[in-house]
């Protein structure tokens, strides 16, 4: 018997999210993976002359930073293809012909890149724990060996030195933020991708927002504080601070590398701000989309 | 102007443009005091090292500008200590100087870098300086080595301002003051700061009063931490430990009973 038609349905858009998934490989986005890679093998290589800590600390520098800026990099170029393309390609007068809400087919699209970023961002997280255990246990090999006639209480403080420079668990907590940052740009592009006309347009636009964003504190800090401006420049400032996002706060990866600890309310309240930036963002999508001539 | 309203609320295309941009702002307002509680979270935990004003842009140059205002600046850190390392090896010091003042710049809260920058001045130019041919005159020579000390001294005592929760860099101040100004109440004091930092190495609390007992007029306050310190046990009785207390007994005329009972042979072990 054919089911009543519901608003919502979740096989609906787990469908247009699998399919949306599907596509996005297709179109060979894991080469991004390749490149991680070759930076994790290239990094290790030029980095022979170094000191352990110093070879550590860039090994995860480069790591991190090749992270956030890769997955930033996939989020925005893969959403702003995502409607265009569709209406070149005609697929979505398919889709929205039967009775799939906008709503929907929206939150599927999403939902797919998001499936993509967490897998390209588990794979990286995989190759970049494989590295550095691997550069630990040879380290804490060569120094057990070297000190093997050294008195215990040195022993034991140089294997804690070694320790210390790889494993910090709170580069975990800094790579669930580097993804909800990517999360956050790909809701935001696709915000963007909805009352834009063109692919091109779409990514100029969220290059230009990536770069402000992370001025966006400090437009806020001169906005907020008084007599420091003109009137004309205050309203410029007000406009970055209220409709751009803080994409500073999500820099916290910088400092967890120095060796700082990220509180357990700090990470609660940066991942509750990029969830409500990554809702707002989507249903503002959703407003423009159901206004959107097709 | 009633007019204009009337035939924007009559096209529905405009009237949802300016709903978007009514919520746009409406959101803008509502999420200000979540980030601006986050700024300050961060900057209590001493994150954002690196913020972006004027007083920055001169200081890293365009490439360490660009890297701050993209998110990426770690990435660009590193690249200037590679490049860093190099002028290192051709003993270019300014250059290591230059570098390393953007590096601490952009990255102030990686404890490595402010280390390096000052164990690259007061211990490896320094030594360059006073060994420079170039140079005849002494006093001009051992100005430049004390200009490099106090270059070295500086970088540390600005990384204990961005970090100063890292026992690392209040021992290397510590080593600092030790081996190149010889001056062991202030070693003793960065010693003693740095051992009582969580994660401190067992041995800044002995190098304490190993420094204490340079001192001339504190060798009862050094004593006393040295005994304390000797009567933990077995572990504590390294033959320095035992070295100086014997010293300091000598010194401060102690009465044979109330000496440490080690011999001479112990400290040969």
């Amino acid at each position: 018997m054919e089911g009543r038609h519901r608003i919502f349905s979740i096989t609906r858009v787990f469908a247009i999210t699998t399919n949306t998934l599907t596509e996005l490989t297709r179109q060979k986005v894991f080469y991004i993976l390749l490149i991680f890679a070759l930076l994790l093998i290239g990094s290790s290589i030029f980095m022979a002359r170094l000191t352990f800590q110093q070879e550590l600390q860039i090994l995860k520098d480069v790591s991190l930073g090749a992270m956030s800026i890769l997955t930033s990099l996939l989020a925005i170029v893969a959403t702003a293809r995502l409607i265009p393309q569709d209406i070149e390609e005609r697929t979505i007068y398919t889709i929205l012909a039967k009775p799939v809400p906008r709503f929907e087919y929206l939150l599927g699209k999403l939902a797919g890149v998001l499936l993509l970023l967490a897998i390209s961002i588990l794979i990286m997280s995989a190759m970049f724990v494989a590295v550095l255990y691997v550069r630990e246990q040879t380290l804490l090999h060569q120094t057990l060996q070297q000190m093997s006639a050294a008195p215990r209480e040195q022993l034991d403080d140089a294997l804690r030195a070694v320790r210390c420079s790889t494993f910090n668990i709170d580069i975990f907590p800094g790579i669930a933020i580097i993804y909800l940052k990517a999360c956050l740009l790909a809701s935001l592009t696709l915000f963007v991708s909805t009352f834009a006309s063109t692919n091109i347009f779409t990514l100029v636009v969220m290059v230009c927002i990536y770069f402000i964003g992370h001025l966006q504190a400090t437009a806020r800090e001169y906005w907020l504080q008084e007599n420091v401006a003109g009137f004309l420049t205050r309203i410029f400032l007000a406009l970055v601070a209220l409709i751009l996002p803080d994409l500073q706060a999500f820099n916290v990866i910088d400092d967890i590398v120095a060796g700082a600890a990220v509180p357990f309310a700090l990470f609660a309240k940066t991942a509750v701000l990029g969830v409500f930036y990554i809702t707002i963002y989507t249903l503002l999508a959703t407003f423009v989309f159901y206004g959107k001539e097709l | 102007m009633m007019r204009f309203v009337c035939r924007v609320l009559g096209r529905r295309s405009d009237l949802r443009l300016v709903l978007v941009l009514v919520l746009v702002f409406a959101f803008g307002i509502l999420k200000l005091p979540a980030e601006r509680a986050l700024s300050v979270q961060h900057r209590q935990l001493h994150f954002r090292g690196a913020e972006l004003n004027l007083d920055l842009r001169e200081q890293i140059g365009q490439v360490g500008f660009v890297a701050v205002l993209s998110g990426f600046r770690s990435i660009v850190a590193d690249l200037f200590f590679v490049q860093a390392h190099v002028a290192w090896e051709r003993t270019e010091w300014e250059r290591v100087l230059f570098l390393f003042r953007e590096i601490t710049t952009l990255q102030p809260r990686a404890v490595l870098f402010w280390d390096m920058a000052a164990w690259h001045m007061a211990w490896n130019a320094s030594v360059a300086a006073m060994n420079d041919r170039t140079q005849p005159r002494l006093a001009l020579r051992v100005k430049a080595q004390r200009e490099y000390f106090a270059l070295g001294k500086d970088f540390l005592e600005r990384g204990i301002k961005n970090n100063p929760d890292k026992p690392q860099l209040y021992e290397s101040l510590a080593r600092l003051y030790r081996d190149k100004y010889q001056d062991h109440a202030c070693a003793s004091e960065f010693y003693a700061k740095a051992a009582l930092l969580p994660g401190a190495p067992s041995y800044d609390k002995r190098f304490s009063a190993y420094e204490l007992s340079y001192c001339a007029g504190r060798e009862r306050e050094a004593y006393e931490r040295l005994r304390q310190l000797y009567d933990k046990g077995e572990a504590e009785r390294l033959p320095t430990l035992i070295a100086r207390l014997k010293f300091l007994e000598e010194k401060l005329d102690t009465p044979p009973d109330q000496r440490i009972q080690e011999n001479v042979d112990s400290l040969n072990r």
